[in-house]
């Protein structure tokens, strides 16, 4: 049964943040979507147009930590580009990209309110500000002996 | 009380109610201002943004259609400012937009087209911005062409919150909104009903109808072929439309001389098969109560209904009638009682219909419509496809000869007549079964309290002493309040009749454009005039049914008419 | 940083050095306002707000106190109170500052508003990006529920409030009260049409105040202090204080307490250290991506919201974003167009479409291979964009680009390839 449709559910978004965090591939498959909206009694389409609209809410796979480089002009004239440059030189993707071992994903980001230490970027939920491009490439190094050492 | 406000608009004063837009101001003192994104059935949206005015102290420009008037309202709707700001906004919608007008099926009732010819927009400066998707031609019935989409959001609209379907909806954001099923899915691949009424909602070429008309065309022209044509109960009130003539006309006789002019050999009547329909439904009511069949029993006409209670209440599948629709009912009969009568082979008789619905197209190419032992009914049109052909012959509907329908599948009642409409089919159903059961004649043939647009209409009946509850519901939205009503044992009716589209089939998603509610009301009234016009008015006193039954099928619900005129439903749930 | 100590002429008396704990809130005064205001009829509570013509800091400046009376006066069975802090606009992180160093206060803000609204529940709307201060705000909610500060039967009154996190997912629309409203009821965060206002009707139909974080936090020390103390500090046009976010060319980016009726040019010489050495200012974006490009030699106007909206200086969050002679006005405008072209909910045709236009138009002036035509049209775009546009993201997204044409025309000018002018445009 797919769709007896419930127009509003304050539910939906925590349901949906919650179940790309319990994927290992930190994203929505389709199933998913079809099992929130069997769950909350909403259309898929409903479910779907949520899911597509907020940009922290991925539908295809992503790695297992999402680097989100500041895209903003305090960040761009920091110099974020080479910092974007020095990540896609070490890791070998550009934005939107998944590195093969399936450890990192490249993503650009909106504002993430820490101007005050441009360039910045963010892994997982740790913030990394005054970015220069070998300090980047150090901070990659940490969560990817993390990996080995794991 | 005065509810009334002063404004000025335009320089002049003028009063107006209090609650309304400034739009609808406008509209009541001779000024209809632009608009894409408003529906006057829908809920406001103000998208599109092409309907802005200037107002007194406001620093930006306002949305007419999402505006309260207010007293001292001071509404400028043509200076330089408005004028310049609407030009580019739809100057910015065309850039992204083909520029196909010519051979774009919207092509004369594009509402985007005669806005910018409005406009006297002559060239567009704005950088092409069309996104090519591949055109959705996986659908039955429908096509989905999504480079024409200007994301007014009518068909998500109505798709959701008329229907509650929920298969049209926006998705992303910014530039990359899109108007679709879920992951762009196509239309045959999601569970959609076919109803059409995003057809009706859209201003544009974005999503239309299957055209079939060629294969028609084909069928006409083909010697070997004899090509019969069936009308919809609800043709004859809105094919004048097609015309530009006002709803509401009845043109049965222009009708018929239209479609002879077209080239069918014989002008048939979906309202003969309107009331065979009740002689089964009605009958099989009957057994039902007295063998303790599930009740509430509700009705089968409806195809996109059918599909919708298939695929999103499978479980209450039992409550449904047996009784094919009545375009079914035509074309098995088309292909066995009329060949039989006729002594044409029923392979040589091409069977098409002239329908008020794009789900019709659906139900005649199901597997289980091929009980005379071909497909029963070979092509469905819409009513726009008929219109569609009247036009490519150069008709002129005014001024069309009254034609009348051939036999043997040409007469029928008032009855009939008014399955068109929301609640039509439920009382000419009573109209019968009281008579049956009662032995005696109904004295009042009008049942009030089911007509109208009300969503969920219901009434209790005398029949020879014993209530009998019944209830109507129209607009899929509203069969799911009874179908819920159902699951949960609070529905105490003994028949229900269900139509898929709001206002039943005169609303239907095949109809002509611009098919408001206003527009269906008046259809609805004209429906009723005829039936209180014709001289038989119930289904069991036609005398073409009645010798159908004497010469051909015996009884309701006899043998002949179970294998051909009944059927059975399944699970299609996703 | 700004290391204020606890000073009278300052309202949040932040230490970037400290992390606040809720017994030092406590010893320093904290609570006792929400002590204090449980007492007072929620009239008297509202009064006060009035009296101190605290405003909206999220960017609209709307009269609090009038915002908590017309919930408080609403008809509702429930009403709710949401403490925004879905800081998105770009250049701006005080809220993240108020969440991780000064919780505490912000909460009894959200608590004392919501017992004068009278609002017995609530969320606390946080962006995504802000994974610390969340956590940062759960666990102090948690303190506060404990020490009876929230919850049920707050301090033995019958004053109850249920306040419960709730994480944005990534749109910065949702700072606009109905899409964040939109976004609450798990749908897209669209901007819906008003009337109604949230204060009648919000969250589930029901009224509902909606306050910025910088807000909120405001209240507990109107409260505490006075009415007549909160309108000591400013100026007689603007009460208070305001943080602001100064990023950029300058020696000392970072956080700031200014008092109202602090010009510009103080803001950037004298608390941020001026232009990097050997550097010159060029342009002053304030207010964010939302706001407008300054000029050095209009820096003198003064940090209050009547001359600001005299000099059309958006004062919005409070993001003053540096740039020196280095930077070029172009690659910093369509830099924001390019941010409202991804955030830009895309209902709406001026928004959506123009930006749109927008984009392709200035990629083209950055390769040099513009007309004068196309200056034309962006700026024809630009004033449709901010006359049409449902909301005010598409109205903000052209302040940038509407500045940038008056103060630094030049500079289009010279990337225009074919130096014939303009024909005329029908």
């Amino acid at each position: 049964m797919t769709s007896k449709i419930n127009v509003q559910d304050k539910s939906l978004l925590p349901t949906l943040l919650k179940k790309q965090k319990d994927s290992p591939f930190n994203f929505l498959s389709e199933d998913d979507v079809n099992s929130i909206a069997k769950e909350l009694k909403l259309s898929r389409s409903r479910v779907y147009s949520t899911a597509s609209f907020y940009s922290e809410i991925s539908l295809s796979p992503r790695g297992k930590h999402i680097i989100r480089v500041c895209c903003n002009a305090p960040c761009e004239n920091a110099g974020k580009e080479a910092i974007r440059e020095a990540i896609t030189k070490e890791l070998g993707i550009e934005i939107d990209e998944t590195t093969e071992d399936k450890l990192f994903t490249l993503e650009s980001v909106n504002c993430l309110g820490a101007c005050f230490m441009s360039p910045a970027m963010r892994i997982d939920d740790e913030i990394y500000g005054n970015l220069t491009p070998e300090e980047t490439v150090k901070i990659l190094n940490t969560y990817k002996k993390e990996h080995v050492d794991e | 009380m005065n509810n009334n406000v002063e404004i000025t608009l335009n320089g002049n004063k003028i009063s107006v109610p209090a609650y309304i837009s400034i739009m609808e101001a406008a509209k009541r003192n001779g000024i209809n201002l632009p608009s894409l994104c408003h529906h006057p059935d829908q809920r406001v949206k103000a998208h599109c943004r092409v309907c802005v005015v200037e107002v007194e102290g406001r620093k930006n420009l306002v949305p007419s259609c999402s505006t309260q008037v207010a007293d001292g309202m001071v509404i400028k709707t043509n200076t330089a400012r408005v004028r310049e700001t609407v030009k580019t906004i739809v100057e910015l919608i065309l850039a992204d937009h083909p520029q196909e007008c010519l051979t774009c099926i919207r092509n004369g009732n594009c509402e985007l087209r005669q806005l910018s010819d409005k406009l006297g927009l002559t060239n567009i400066q704005a950088e092409p911005s069309v996104k090519r998707y591949p055109i959705d031609l996986s659908s039955s019935t429908l096509v989905r062409d999504n480079n024409k989409c200007i994301k007014c959001g009518r068909c998500a609209e109505v798709c959701h919150h008329v229907q509650e379907v929920g298969i049209l909806y926006s998705h992303n954001r910014s530039t990359e909104i899109c108007i679709s099923p879920e992951y762009g899915k196509k239309l045959s691949e999601v569970s959609c009903v076919h109803c059409g009424q995003c057809v009706l909602a859209c201003p544009v070429g974005a999503i239309y109808e299957k055209d079939e008309t060629s294969k028609v065309w084909d069928a006409i022209q083909d010697p070997e072929k004899h090509v019969i044509v069936q009308t919809a109960p609800s043709i004859r009130v809105s094919i004048a439309e097609e015309f530009g003539l006002p709803a509401g006309n009845v043109s049965t006789g222009k009708l018929v001389s239209a479609l002879r002019n077209l080239g069918f050999d014989k002008i048939f009547d979906t309202d003969f098969a309107a009331d065979v329909t009740i002689m089964e439904e009605g009958n099989e009511l009957l057994q039902r109560l007295k063998t303790g069949g599930t009740l509430p029993m509700l009705t089968s006409c409806s195809p996109g209904w059918i599909n919708y209670i298939e695929q999103y209440y499978p479980e209450l599948l039992a409550h449904v009638s047996s009784c094919k629709s009545p375009q079914q009912m035509f074309g098995a009969l088309a292909k066995t009682y009329y060949s039989k009568v006729s002594g044409i082979p029923a392979e040589k008789i091409f069977v098409v219909s002239i329908m008020p619905c794009t789900a019709k197209k659906y139900e005649a190419q199901r597997e289980e419509m091929r009980d005379s032992g071909f497909q029963d009914v070979d092509v469905a049109l819409t009513t726009r496809e008929l219109g569609r052909m009247l036009r490519s012959t150069g008709t002129d509907f005014s001024t069309l000869p009254e034609g009348q329908y051939d036999e043997p599948m040409g007469d029928s009642t008032g009855a009939a007549a008014i399955f068109g409409a929301t609640g039509g089919v439920m009382e000419a159903a009573l109209r019968t079964v009281y008579e049956v059961l009662t032995g005696e004649e109904l004295k009042k043939l009008e049942f009030e309290e089911v007509r109208g647009m009300e969503g969920v209409k219901s009434s209790t009946v005398d029949i020879a002493g014993s209530p009998v509850k019944v209830a109507v519901a129209h607009g899929l939205s509203n069969a799911k309040k009874i179908l819920e009503s159902i699951k949960s044992g609070k529905a105490d009716y003994t028949f229900i009749e269900v139509m898929c589209c709001p206002g039943g089939c005169i609303g239907g998603g095949g109809q002509p454009y611009g098919s408001t509610n206003a527009r269906r009301q008046e259809r609805i009234e004209a429906l009723y005039r005829l039936d209180k016009d014709m001289e038989l008015r119930k289904s069991h006193e036609n005398p073409a049914v009645k010798k159908l039954y004497d010469d051909f099928l015996g009884c309701p619900l006899g043998e002949t008419s179970h294998k051909l005129l009944h059927t059975h439903y399944s699970d299609r749930s996703a | 940083m700004n290391n204020s100590a606890q000073n009278d002429k300052y309202v949040f008396n932040f230490n970037f050095d400290e992390y606040l704990d809720i017994e030092t809130y406590k010893q320093r005064g904290g609570f006792s306002a929400l002590e204090s205001a449980l007492k007072e009829e929620q009239d008297n509570v509202i009064k006060k707000i009035k009296q101190s013509g605290l405003k909206g800091r999220g960017g609209a400046a709307f009269p609090s106190g009038i915002k908590l009376e017309m919930v408080n006066r609403a008809e509702g069975a429930e009403k709710y109170i949401i403490c925004n802090a879905d800081e998105g606009e770009p250049g701006t992180f005080k809220d993240r500052f108020i969440m991780t160093h000064i919780p505490y206060q912000l909460l009894e803000g959200i608590t004392i508003a919501a017992y004068a609204a009278g609002a017995e529940k609530g969320f606390l709307y946080i962006r995504h990006e802000y994974p610390k201060p969340r956590k940062r705000m759960e666990q102090a909610i948690k303190e506060l529920e404990e020490a009876g500060y929230l919850g049920k039967n707050i301090l033995g009154s019958n004053f109850s409030l249920e306040l419960q996190i709730f994480s944005g997912a990534g749109s910065y629309l949702c700072g606009e009260e109905t899409a964040l409203l939109a976004s609450i009821e798990g749908k897209k965060g669209r901007p819906q049409i008003k009337p109604p206002f949230p204060t009648q009707s919000g969250y589930k139909g029901f009224p509902t105040l909606i306050h910025n974080v910088e807000t909120l936090t405001n209240i507990p020390k109107i409260i505490e202090k006075g009415p007549e103390w909160y309108t000591s500090l400013g100026t007689d046009d603007s009460h208070g204080t305001k943080l602001i976010s100064l990023s950029g060319d300058v020696k000392n980016r970072g956080l700031y307490e200014v008092p109202f009726g602090t010009s510009f040019h103080e803001i950037i010489y004298e608390y941020g250290g001026g232009p990097l050495e050997g550097h010159t200012v060029k342009a002053v974006n304030i207010g964010g991506a939302s706001g407008v490009l300054v000029p050095p030699d209009r820096l003198h106007v003064s940090l209050e919201y009547g001359t600001c909206a005299e000099e059309e200086i958006t004062i919005g969050s409070g993001a003053v974003f540096v740039l020196d002679e280095r930077r070029d006005i172009l690659d910093n405008v369509h830099n924001r167009v390019r941010f409202f072209l991804h955030e830009s909910c895309g209902k709406c045709t001026p928004c959506r479409e123009g930006l749109r236009q927008a984009n392709i138009l200035l990629e083209r002036f950055r390769n040099a291979e513009a007309s004068y035509n196309d200056l034309e049209k962006l700026e024809r775009y630009t004033r449709v964009m901010q006359d049409a546009s449902f909301c005010g993201l598409g109205q903000a997204a052209g302040n940038s680009l509407k500045t940038s044409f008056h103060y630094y025309r030049d500079e289009y000018i010279s990337k225009i390839r074919n130096e014939e002018p303009a024909e005329v445009i029908a």
